[in-house]
């Protein structure tokens, strides 16, 4: 019989990689950029987070830095982006490139253990003792109110001219917005969310480490497309909404994976999988259709043939001809 | 007031001899006047209001508007006083947006975004009266997704956002040219009535000739880059189509079989 207890877990921690989901989701989907730099601003969230937390910062305080300093990233990929013209995936991976090494500085060596140190979890544990699931509560309370500001500045005059920066660009510089500036603030706050999402992911695990951010992106896009795929909708609501789900369904499907006997290692390559069929679905859907539809025609063309509707005379010519020659 | 005067713009493309898109543009438009632009395609009727748009660099020449210098000026600030739409239905409107939010960008139009709301109960109201005179029932659908709407109502869509905040230019480049002929007509008649309501100084890209003698106070022709005929008033209340073209042999010293040569196919 399965508990809520056994699942939890797998909700937490679908609840703070959907923070980092909800960014991935205002590149790729609202300014339809495929945004690389995630992979390197998840652990930069995780590692500022973590140096600070154990040389005595508060961890609340740890977290806010962590998100300024993913939203400096991701303002560079932005810059690279628009200002020097370099092609986004390229830009992206760049900035993820460059922040390892930074990553490393920042944390001095491979791996930060928070073990024995405040986190907000712990600081929270220790005001409220008596509430259960607190952990799950902070989370879930956090992702909300993260989603439901995001839902909020994207019906802002900004969060509009943002949207249709992604939509239409030219249309929105017509009306009077400047598009690079929209792309760089987009991918700033983006990468913010996906690097508190890193400094929260570090302080419930326990640890930062330099390698936590391979495949980050892939994570966060296997969240946006479940979660989008679920609740169908041009809302945007709905569409955050998705993505919270999303990310709790990809880790409680993990979760089932490995109960069920998948080795950890395995879990990346099944997460391209499903991202990449979730992505192929529609083109796979239309060559099925039109493979089904020339297989009719074809069979219809044949009957056609066969019962002298069409290309009888010109055929007997042919006929002819050659046997004349 | 547009003033444009010695106005040259060269795409360089791979290193091939660059030929002028634009080879010395003067041109001045009144306040209020309605200039149609013909000329065959490649001609630089395009480049000419992209480059009034800023779009890109000019090369050399001067862009005034009201008696503002806007020559250097970047596309998004110029665009707070240039109203354009675009030949593609899909380029003058935000597709996954509504209806509602597109008009509300457009209410936005030179002025600084904050984060305000974008839609209030008082906008919304504004968004329906300027809806309902098109008399397309968008005014009922407003949080419909644009995408959804046909490409003749998404362009009249596009001719309200660009004159919602009335601009002081407004620049149609064959805003017509991907719709059936009725819809075009529609959109046509539709363009006519805003810019005389509004008194607006327009300049219309027009693959017919027909609509570009029929709209409007002036019709320019261009050629490899530059202005090569202006015609106005009763001259050109008395002209037809093959007085056009008539105009064109004369001045290019080419021979015109048909309009064939004026005709543009694409953008
Ligand atoms: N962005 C561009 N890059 C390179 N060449 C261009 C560009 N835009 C226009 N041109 C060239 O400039 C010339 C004028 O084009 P255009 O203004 O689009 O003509 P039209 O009168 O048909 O609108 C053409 O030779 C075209 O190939
Ligand atoms: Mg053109």
């Amino acid at each position: 019989m399965l508990s809520f207890a056994l699942i939890s877990g797998s909700i937490e921690q679908g609840l703070a990689y959907g923070i980092m989901a909800l960014g991935v989701f205002i590149t790729y989907r609202v300014l339809q950029f495929a945004d690389l730099t995630v992979d390197g601003t998840f652990p930069l969230g995780a590692a500022v987070a973590a140096s600070l937390i154990v040389s005595g910062t508060s961890p609340f305080v740890a977290c806010l830095v962590a998100m300024l300093a993913g939203m400096l990233g991701g303002a560079l990929t932005g810059f690279l982006h628009t200002k020097l013209r370099i092609a986004g995936l390229l830009a992206g991976i760049l900035t993820m490139t460059g922040l390892y090494s930074v990553n490393l500085r920042i944390m001095g060596r491979a791996n930060i253990p928070l073990l024995r140190q405040p986190t907000v979890f712990t600081i929270l544990e220790e005001l409220l003792p008596k509430v259960p699931y607190l952990q799950l509560l902070v989370l879930l309370l956090l992702a909300v109110v993260i989603k439901l500001l995001l839902d909020a500045f994207l019906a802002t005059d900004i969060g509009l001219a943002m949207r249709a920066t992604g939509d239409s660009p030219e249309m929105i510089r017509s009306l009077g917005v400047d598009t690079e500036a929209m792309t760089i603030a987009g991918l700033s706050l983006a990468n913010g969310l996906v690097a508190f999402s890193g400094a929260l992911v570090a302080q419930y695990q326990g640890f930062a480490d330099v390698g936590m951010g391979i495949g980050t992106v892939v994570v966060g896009l296997a969240s946006v497309i479940i979660g989008t795929g679920i609740i169908r909708s041009h809302a945007v609501f709905h569409s955050t909404l998705g993505v919270l789900v999303g990310a709790i369904i990809y880790r409680l499907a993990i979760f089932f994976a490995l109960r069920m006997g998948l080795e950890p290692t395995d879990l990346r390559i099944m997460t391209a999988v499903l991202v990449i069929a979730a992505l192929a679905l529609p083109t796979v859907k239309t060559r099925w259709r039109e493979r089904r539809l020339s297989r009719l025609v074809a069979s219809e063309n044949a009957r056609l043939l066969a019962e002298g509707y069409v290309g009888q005379k010109e055929e007997a010519g042919c006929v002819r001809d050659s046997q004349s020659a | 007031m547009l003033e444009i005067a010695n106005l040259h713009k060269t795409f360089v493309v791979g290193g091939v001899a660059p030929r002028g898109a634009l080879a010395g543009v003067d041109l001045k438009v009144l306040p209020g006047e309605f200039v149609t632009i013909i000329g065959s395609n490649g001609a630089g009727k395009s480049t000419l209001l992209n480059a009034i748009a800023g779009v890109f660099p000019v090369d050399r020449g001067i862009i005034l508007l009201d008696n503002e210098d806007i020559t250097l000026q970047p596309e998004h600030k110029r665009a707070a006083y240039i109203g354009r739409v675009f030949q593609n239905p899909l380029q003058g409107t935000a597709a996954s947006m509504t209806i509602e939010e597109n008009l509300a960008m457009a209410m936005r139009r030179g002025q600084r975004r904050g984060l305000k709301r974008g839609l209030t109960a008082r906008s919304r109201k504004q968004i329906k009266e300027s809806l309902a005179v098109l008399g397309l029932g968008l005014e009922d659908r407003l949080q419909c997704p644009v995408g959804l709407l046909s490409g003749g109502q998404r362009q009249a869509l596009a001719l309200v956002m660009a004159t919602l905040v009335r601009p002081r230019l407004l620049l149609l480049d064959e805003h017509t040219a991907a719709l059936d002929p009725t819809t075009a007509e529609q959109i046509i008649l539709l363009t006519q009535r805003i810019v005389s309501q509004e008194g607006l100084t327009t300049l219309m890209v027009t693959h017919s000739l027909d609509q570009a003698l029929r709209l409007g106070d002036r019709t320019i022709m261009m050629h490899e880059g530059q202005i090569v005929l202006s015609v106005s008033g009763p001259e050109r209340a008395q002209m037809g189509v093959e007085d056009l073209l008539e105009e064109f042999r004369k001045l290019r010293g080419v021979q015109v079989t048909d309009d064939s040569l004026l005709l543009t196919t694409s953008a």
